[in-house]
């Protein structure tokens, strides 16, 4: 289901912790219906600039737009408002574990809607089943091996069919057959429902699978040193950082 | 928003079409098949149509209202039930929820318990339990024996910094409790006293009921509260993150590693904090008695003829065991972490609980002995 239209538009950003930027004058837009992957190695500031997409850290100066609302200036009730209109998954699932996979799913829904109990029942099966874990509801997260525990997470951020979902590394501690099948059901939710995903990773193998296009941050230029997609970044010989990172070889000789 | 959906029922030859509009999301299907079924159960027709032309937002919400219209259709007899002008970017959803239909968790839902199997097994669990305290019980023992055997073997770097946590750092509390008692006790006693002229011997209750059973006991709960607690969730948390696996992988006992340096120092800081106390407690009663007009000399000649060596030692004596049943308690209650989330909130309240029992029936147990040896 192809979309016209901006999802998301960083504008500017400078972000980091206690006004000592990570990242610094980084702009870019995340199109609808589209893959959207943020790549860099560790201590690049990927986590960073996904708190601050995800409302969690507020920007150093910059503007995050989330579907033509200022999420940065946004505070109280009308953040709580942008903010349901995402869904996210983090990278250890975060899954309340005092409850069901079930009751994960159903708690978004019953405190945001006024739908009945039957419905609110349905609609988190609904989820489990298109994440594959219909058979599961009752189990305890301690229970969930790791590729089901991210499943759960996704079917929890969907929970309130948000049109964006933001994943942080999804693929991380899988075996390559869980991570493809993860990856699979990233792409097919794109497609057929329209979902916009914002993944943070660096899992080669999934890249090539699932992403439409790819920024990709450096630590020691504090922003976006490529963007393209992973076609583009493969053969793209300009920058040797990019392309050691995409062919997985190191500079031999220098620091 | 008060874009909330429309439906509009109209009856051709066996038909009964509805024909909705607007947004079928979370809000807007809240309470529209409550309205929508008032109305179709009047309609006494064969085949029910559902028009979705003018849908113009369709979620998970929407595709399970349309889901629940048609199986409502089929329990009110309608022999064909089908949806037209379905716009092609609401199919996969209105597809996936025609999966409801199978929807079955009967093979998922645990089987209930009766009241018989549930206190069979919360009374096997106990059981279980009691045996495995006995057990960890008997190998901190023995590691405890080998460890004095080999006293090179005893981690005491470690041992001094829980010796500083658990006692250096406990001493304000402590001092401020016992002061508080003291000071109470001591003003409460002194009230009836007073009228017979025997407030004096306020210094006789103070002394001996501080030195022998206030003090330590005092200390020991405080430090039930505020050390074992502290040994179960850092044991816990490690046995959570299988850092005591790792330590038994490596050929390194966790018990000798983690257990007995706790276990050492907290047996010796236990007395050390009860002397602690019993003097604050009796400073507490030295400010009462001071403040009716009688030197402070008295008091403390009261307390010194009154209070023997032998009460002072009997008390320090229930301190040791104190120490140990304090420290034994968290570990062990540590150690028997199980995984979850709230694995460790649980090892921690358990390791206060049993700490605070324990520590009352040794006391009983003392004074018992105590009372037969004629101490």
């Amino acid at each position: 289901m192809k979309q016209t239209g901006t999802a998301i538009r960083v504008e500017n950003l400078y972000a980091g912790y206690d006004n000592t930027p990570i990242i610094e004058n980084v702009s870019f837009e995340v199109f609808k219906g589209e893959v959207f992957v943020i790549l860099g190695g560790s201590g690049c500031g990927k986590s960073t600039l996904f708190k601050h997409m995800i409302g969690l850290l507020p920007p150093i100066s910059g503007d995050i737009i989330i579907l033509d609302e200022n999420l940065s200036s946004a505070t109280g009730k009308h953040k709580n408002l942008i903010l349901q209109k995402i869904g996210v998954a983090f990278q250890s699932g975060a899954l309340f574990g005092s409850m069901t996979v079930m009751e994960n799913i159903q708690l978004p829904l019953k405190e945001f809607t006024q739908l009945s109990e039957s419905s609110i029942d349905d609609i988190a099966w609904l989820k489990l089943k298109l994440v594959g874990l219909e058979k599961n509801a009752f189990l305890m997260p301690s229970e969930l091996s790791g590729g089901m525990k991210k499943r759960a997470a996704l079917a929890r951020a969907m929970a309130l069919d948000p049109s964006i979902i933001f994943l942080d590394e999804p693929s991380a501690g899988l075996d390559p057959i869980t991570s493809a099948e993860l990856d699979h059901l990233i792409t097919d939710l794109a497609s057929s429902l329209g979902i916009t995903f914002v993944v943070v990773t660096h899992e080669l193998a999934s890249i090539g699978t699932i992403s439409d296009r790819i920024i990709m941050l450096e630590k020691n230029a504090k922003g976006i040193i490529a963007a393209g997609t992973s076609e583009q970044l493969k053969k793209d010989l300009s920058n040797p950082y990019v392309y050691n990172f995409f062919n997985r070889t190191i500079d031999k000789g220098e620091k | 928003m008060t874009d909330l959906p429309k439906f509009n029922i109209s009856i051709n030859d066996s038909n009964a079409i509805i024909a909705i509009s607007g947004r079928l999301d979370s809000t807007g299907t809240a309470t529209l098949l409550q309205n929508v079924s008032q109305k179709i159960s009047r309609a006494t027709c064969e085949n029910l149509i559902i028009d979705l032309e003018d849908v113009s937002y369709l979620d998970t919400a929407g595709a399970t209202f349309i889901s629940h219209l048609k199986m409502f259709g089929k329990r009110q007899g309608f022999k064909d039930i089908s949806i037209i002008n379905l716009k092609s970017e609401f199919s996969t959803l209105v597809d996936l929820a025609k999966a409801l239909q199978q929807k079955d968790y009967s093979d998922q839902i645990p089987e209930a318990l009766s009241f018989v199997e549930k206190k069979g097994k919360s009374a096997s669990d106990v059981l279980i339990e009691t045996k495995e305290f006995i057990t960890y019980t008997g190998e901190i023992t023995w590691a405890l024996i080998q460890s004095l055997k080999h006293p090179t073997k005893i981690r005491w770097a470690d041992t001094l910094i829980v010796a500083e946590r658990a006692g250096v750092d406990a001493l304000p509390i402590v001092a401020l409790i016992s002061f508080i008692v003291g000071l109470v006790m001591a003003f409460q006693a002194a009230i009836p006293m007073r009228m017979f002229g025997a407030e004096l011997y306020v210094a006789n209750l103070i002394g001996i009921s501080m030195v022998r059973e206030l003090g330590p006991l005092m200390t020991a709960i405080v430090l039930a509260g505020r050390s074992s607690s502290a040994f179960a969730a850092e044991i816990g948390t490690m046995r959570i993150n299988e850092e005591i696996d790792a330590l038994t992988v490596m050929g390194i006992d966790p018990i000798r590693f983690l257990i007995v340096p706790r276990i050492i120092a907290s047996t010796f800081i236990t007395p050390l904090l009860t002397i602690f106390s019993n003097l604050l407690g009796m400073l507490g009663g030295a400010l009462v008695i001071t403040s009716m007009g009688y030197p402070i000399i008295s008091y403390y000649n009261q307390i010194a003829s009154f209070v023997k060596w032998n009460d002072f030692a009997g008390g320090l004596l229930k301190c040791f065991v104190f120490g140990i049943l304090i420290a034994a308690t968290g570990c062990i209650r540590g150690y028997q972490t199980q995984s979850g989330p709230s694995a460790v909130g649980i090892s921690t309240t358990r390791a206060v609980v049993t700490g605070i029992v324990l520590i009352a029936i040794f006391d009983g147990i003392f004074s018992i002995i105590y009372y037969y040896i004629g101490i």
